[in-house]
């Protein structure tokens, strides 16, 4: 059994293996499901989630609170124009993530990882990078076993919901979750995994809830953007030998103890931050009265 | 300290968005309300308390209390269009929005009218991450979270009446997972709350039914289960 980072390591080490398999094992262990049962659980995960992150990119429609969409349109027209920023493979990826916020804040079905705020990260992640690498399905499902392995140590000592430690703990977590898959996806060592999600969270440590109206639409989407890039810029980190000062165990811990001493108006009570803003306050008010 | 039973809790739920709490979880408490009133459902009245009230609606929050009345699952796409499914089935669903007096603020209270004139009260709170819990059903204090069978018994409170009900699920061989009993305060009536591994034949709850001093039971199944409709 694995609690911690330090165990993953070592439990790895110690049989020669990924992440991914150590995942796998335990969840045969806990669940007496047989391996084939779960890795096609985890193609249907998949599968929603390819789903999801496609959805948005080439229709449009309305979300419940109207606030945000279309994102995923303009960023795949920019790019189609050949007039990218930050190249094809980041953009690829935040439209994903526009995407399955999108789909998500309009009743489609999506899978929460590690929740439904913070859902677009994780596929934006994976199936990007394992469309740029023609990786096989397989292997994206290796991914997703990595991070779960990864959002299971954040959840037994800290917490992955917004409503208990903020969007680091939600939007934060994904990012290292996804982070994490796409170093073993990409031939990076157990090591180099737990780095990569030990920067993703550090990199927004101390983020807060604040969504607007308290619907999950903004400044969630753009979060969910924002952080499938975080896991991508830690994972060329981790994969170029950079290492975390600060290990894994203690980052979460840290991020923990951060979110507890978080005042409650920062903790999806779409009370201070963003929500708390003139106009924040004014498309609560708008919503409210149709 | 927590627990991770499965990493298709931490990958997971499966879902219609845009919220655990407020979407999935509001689907659940429908499901489990639907089972208080044995599946049979001529009209609804939905009391919304305070989360739920204030921002169900650009959470799809009733939509999903409908869905879960009509049996649907949190990932059903159905779930969007549960209203509209409702009308055509021509139940009544009506919703209002109320201070129900409790602390937590993802609660509601829902009222069933039987077709035989019978009518539910299920009172529930949405946890996060989709878990439930009820905590009443028609005035008996509850506890339930949706993962197993239960059986809910009220009866007068006398000697070896518990005894004689685990006898009944001893003799049918029904594993008993969990067994909570309440007594009154001062009162003669009592409640025992029973989640069973698998699940009880209507013969067995019957047979709970017909027992001396039994006043009233209900069986609920777990929302885990997939029901066809
Ligand atoms: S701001 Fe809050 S609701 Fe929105 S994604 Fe972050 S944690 Fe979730």
């Amino acid at each position: 059994m694995y609690r911690s980072g330090k165990d993953i390591i070592r439990i790895c080490n110690e049989r020669n293996i990924s992440i991914w398999r150590l995942a796998l094992d335990e969840e045969i262990e806990l669940t007496h499901l047989s391996e084939k049962e779960i890795l096609k659980k985890m193609n249907e995960v998949l599968k929603v989630m390819k789903k999801s992150s496609e959805s948005f990119i080439e229709s449009d429609s309305k979300t419940l609170g109207g606030i945000i969409g279309g994102e995923s349109i303009k960023l795949k027209k920019r790019m189609d124009n050949g007039k990218s920023l930050c190249g094809d493979i980041i953009n690829k990826a935040m439209i994903k993530a526009f995407s399955t916020s999108q789909h998500n804040a309009s009743m489609g079905k999506i899978c929460a990882a590690p929740t439904a705020g913070s859902s677009g990260i994780i596929p934006a992640a994976v199936i990007t990078v394992a469309e740029e690498y023609n990786l096989s399905k397989n292997e994206a499902v290796k991914g997703l076993l990595t991070s779960s392995a990864i959002g299971k140590i954040i959840t037994l000592n800290a917490t992955v919901a917004g409503a208990e430690g903020g969007c680091q703990a939600e939007c934060g977590s994904a990012a290292a979750m996804a982070s994490a898959a796409l170093v073993e996806m990409l031939g990076g060592s157990p090591e180099m995994a737990l780095n990569a999600a030990a920067v993703s969270l550090k990199n927004i440590m101390g983020l807060i809830c604040d969504p607007i109206a308290g619907l999950v639409e903004a400044p969630c989407s753009k979060r969910n953007a924002s952080g499938v890039v975080n896991a991508m810029i830690s994972a060329e980190m981790a994969l170029a030998g950079i290492e975390s000062v600060v290990p894994f165990d203690e980052v979460v811990e840290a991020m923990k103890r951060v979110g507890d001493d978080m005042n409650s108006d920062f903790k999806e009570t779409a009370r201070g931050g963003i929500a708390g803003t003139p106009t924040g306050i004014r498309i609560k008010e708008n919503i409210k009265n149709h | 300290m927590k627990e991770v039973n499965s990493i298709f809790d931490v990958i997971g739920p499966i879902m219609i968005g845009p919220s655990s709490s407020h979407t999935a979880g509001a689907a659940r408490l429908g499901k489990i309300a639907r089972y208080a009133a044995q599946k049979d459902i001529a009209s609804v009245k939905v009391y919304l308390h305070g989360s739920f009230a204030e921002t169900g609606d650009g959470h799809g929050t009733k939509k999903a209390i409908a869905a879960g009345l009509l049996g649907m699952e949190p990932y059903d796409e159905r779930l969007r269009n549960s209203l509209q499914i409702m009308d055509e089935k021509n139940i009544d669903i009506d919703f209002e929005n109320k201070d129900l007096e409790v602390s937590h603020p993802n609660t509601a209270m829902i009222v069933i009218k039987r077709s035989t004139g019978e009518t539910d009260r299920v009172t529930g709170s949405s946890l996060g991450g989709g878990s439930v819990i009820v905590t009443n059903i028609n005035g008996f204090e509850v506890e339930i979270t949706g993962d197993y069978y239960t059986i809910i018994t009220k009866h007068i409170d006398a000697k070896g009446l518990i005894r004689d009900v685990t006898n009944i699920l001893a003799e049918e061989s029904v594993n008993i997972a969990n067994m909570k009993v309440i007594r009154g305060y001062g009162k003669k009536e009592a409640s025992m709350i029973i989640e069973t591994d698998e699940t009880v034949e209507v013969e067995v709850i019957d047979k709970i039914k017909k027992m001396e001093k039994m006043i009233d039971v209900i069986y609920i199944l777990p929302i885990k289960e997939n029901e066809d409709v």
